[in-house]
C-alpha cells in the first residue's frame, strides 16, 4: 500500500520533529509577541495566596506505587501476548497450550495480589 | 473507491522528474511534516469547538456563535488569545523539566496521530507493528503530564499528576488487552491490513460477542485515558484547581489543551480502526446495490464520520455520569474490567482456533 518509496521509520522521525518543531513554533512565537511583566508574587506556586509552606515536591501515598508496578507486570504480559496473537490461527492448539500455562500465572498473580489486598485503596 | 496513493504516486515521480532522489524525499518529507501540522491543528481546534458546542447542547444554551459562522472561528480565536498571554516565570519549578512537559505530551499525540490511516491509501506511517507503535507512542503522554505535575512544585499539581498517572497507566492495560483481543481476530498488527480485511463486514459485526465486550471495555478505557468525562479526577476543578496544569500559563497550557483534544480523535479513531472498518465503507455481504452506493462516499468521509460520531459519545459521557472516586476508578479497571478482559481475550481466542460461531 505504502505508495513512496520512503521507509516507515523516517516517517515516524519527520512526524517526531514536527510534534517537536510544533512547540518550539509555538513558543518562539509566543516570545515575540507576549508581554512580559515582573512582579515578585508572580512567581509565587498558584496554591491559596499565603506563602507556600514546605517543599512541595514531598512523599506521597504508596498505593500509587504499588499500582504502578502491578501495571508494569500486566504491560509486560501483553507485549509478550502480542508476537502470539498474531499467529494464533496458524498455531493452533499447540500455541493456546503453551500460552495457556503462561497465562494462568499471570492470572494467579491478579488472584494473589486481589487476595493480598493489593487492589484496595486505602 | 478513489485511492490515494495515485496522488502520492504522482507527487513522487513529478518530484524526481527535475531532483534528485535524497531531495525528493526530504521534499516528500517536509511536505508531510507540513500537512501533519495543519491536520494536527485544524482538527484540535476543531474539536474544541466541537465540544463546546456538544456541551451547550446538552445543557439547552447555544454555545459559541459569534465569531464566524456557528461560531467555527472561536476556537481559532481562543488559540491567538492564548498566543499573545503570558508566559509567567515560576521561582521554584524545575526549570528544565517544566519545559520540557509539553513536548513530550504533543510529540505523544502527534505520533500516535500518524499512524492513523485515514483513506485508501492515505497513510502516513505505515508500520507492520503499526497498532503496537501506536499504543507505545501513545503511552510517552502519561510521562510528559507526570513531569508537569512533578516539576510544578505545586501540591495541587503534584496530587493531580500522581492520580492521572494512576490512572492512565491502569486504563491503558485495558486499551492494550482489548487492542489485543482484536488483533488476535484480525491475525495482524499493521493498520492497513486490519482495514482491508474489514471490507465485507466490520470487526464489531462479524467479530462474534468477544468483540462487542473488547469495543465497550474500549470505550471506556478511552475516556478514561483522555482524563475525560466521569474519570477527570486529576483535574477535579472543585478540588484540585486544574490538576496538573495549574501552574502553566499562555501557550504552554495551551499544548495541554491541543493534545487532550487530539488524544479524544485518536481514541475515536482507533476505535474506528478496529471495530468500525476504519476507512471503510458500510458494507454488508450480499447487498451488492447497498454497497456500490455506499461505496460513492469517499474514505476520508467515513474515516472522520466514524471518529466524531464515536467522540460525540465519549463527549455524552461527560455530561452523563458523575466524577468517580478514585478508589471506585481503580476498582473499575482492576476489578471488572482487567478480569472480563482477560476472559474475553481467552473466549476470543477460543473462536479463533476451534472455530466456534454464535
Amino acid at each position: 500500500m505504502v505508495s513512496l518509496t520512503i521507509l516507515s521509520s523516517t516517517l515516524a522521525v519527520t512526524a517526531a520533529i514536527t510534534g517537536v518543531g510544533l512547540v518550539a513554533l509555538a513558543l518562539w512565537l509566543a516570545g515575540l509577541i507576549s508581554p512580559r511583566s515582573f512582579n515578585p508574587q508572580k512567581g509565587e506556586a498558584y496554591e491559596c495566596g499565603i506563602p507556600t509552606r514546605g517543599e512541595s515536591m514531598a512523599q506521597f501515598k504508596v498505593g500509587y506505587y504499588l499500582f504502578a508496578i502491578l501495571f508494569l507486570m500486566f504491560d509486560v504480559e501483553c507485549v509478550f501476548l502480542f508476537p502470539w496473537a498474531v499467529r494464533v490461527k496458524e498455531l493452533g492448539g499447540a500455541g493456546l497450550l503453551s500460552i495457556a500455562i503462561f497465562f494462568s500465572i499471570l492470572v494467579l498473580g491478579l488472584v494473589y495480589a486481589w487476595r493480598k489486598g493489593a487492589l484496595e485503596w486505602k | 473507491m478513489f485511492d490515494f496513493s495515485i496522488l502520492t504516486e504522482w507527487i513522487h515521480s513529478t518530484l524526481l522528474g527535475f531532483m534528485p532522489q535524497w531531495l525528493a524525499v526530504t521534499t516528500e518529507c517536509v511536505l508531510i511534516g507540513l500537512v501533519l501540522l495543519l491536520t494536527y491543528s485544524v482538527l484540535a481546534l476543531f474539536y474544541i469547538w466541537f465540544e463546546r458546542k456538544v456541551c451547550a447542547a446538552f445543557q439547552c444554551r447555544l454555545g459559541p456563535n459569534r465569531v464566524g459562522p456557528f461560531g467555527l472561528l472561536q476556537s481559532v480565536a481562543d488559540m491567538f488569545k492564548i498566543l499573545i498571554k503570558e508566559l509567567i516565570s515560576l521561582k521554584h519549578t524545575d526549570k528544565f523539566l517544566f519545559a520540557l512537559a509539553p513536548y513530550l505530551v504533543i510529540l505523544a499525540s502527534m505520533l500516535a496521530f500518524a499512524v492513523l490511516p485515514w483513506g485508501n491509501g492515505l497513510q502516513i506511517i505505515n508500520f507492520n507493528i503499526g497498532i503496537f507503535f501506536l499504543i507505545a507512542v501513545s503511552s510517552i503522554g502519561v510521562l510528559g503530564i507526570l513531569l508537569a505535575g512533578w516539576s510544578s512544585n505545586n501540591k495541587f499539581t503534584l496530587i493531580g499528576a500522581m492520580r492521572s498517572g494512576a490512572q492512565m497507566v491502569s486504563y491503558e492495560l485495558s486499551i492494550g488487552l482489548s487492542v489485543l483481543t482484536m488483533v488476535a481476530f484480525a491475525g495482524t498488527m499493521n493498520v492497513v491490513e486490519i482495514v482491508e480485511e474489514q471490507s465485507n463486514l466490520w470487526f464489531i459485526f462479524s467479530g462474534h460477542i468477544p468483540a462487542i465486550i473488547a469495543f465497550i471495555i474500549y470505550l471506556i478505557a478511552g475516556t478514561a485515558e483522555t482524563n475525560r468525562g466521569p474519570f477527570d479526577l486529576p483535574e477535579a476543578e472543585s478540588e484540585l484547581t486544574a490538576g496538573y496544569h495549574t501552574e502553566y500559563s499562555g501557550i504552554h497550557f495551551g499544548f495541554f489543551y491541543l493534545a487532550e483534544y487530539l488524544n479524544l480523535f485518536i481514541v475515536s479513531g482507533v476505535a474506528t480502526l478496529l471495530f468500525f472498518g476504519g476507512w471503510m465503507p458500510l458494507h454488508f455481504p450480499g447487498w451488492d446495490g447497498f454497497n456500490a452506493i455506499m461505496d460513492y462516499i469517499p474514505s476520508v468521509v467515513w474515516f472522520i464520520g466514524k471518529a466524531i460520531a464515536l467522540s460525540f459519545v465519549i463527549i455524552w459521557f461527560k455530561w452523563t455520569f458523575p466524577r468517580l472516586r478514585i478508589d471506585q476508578m481503580l476498582a473499575l479497571e482492576w476489578k471488572y474490567l482487567l478480569p472480563i478482559n482477560l476472559f474475553n481475550l481467552v473466549l476470543m481466542v477460543l473462536i479463533i482456533v476451534y472455530g466456534l460461531h454464535f
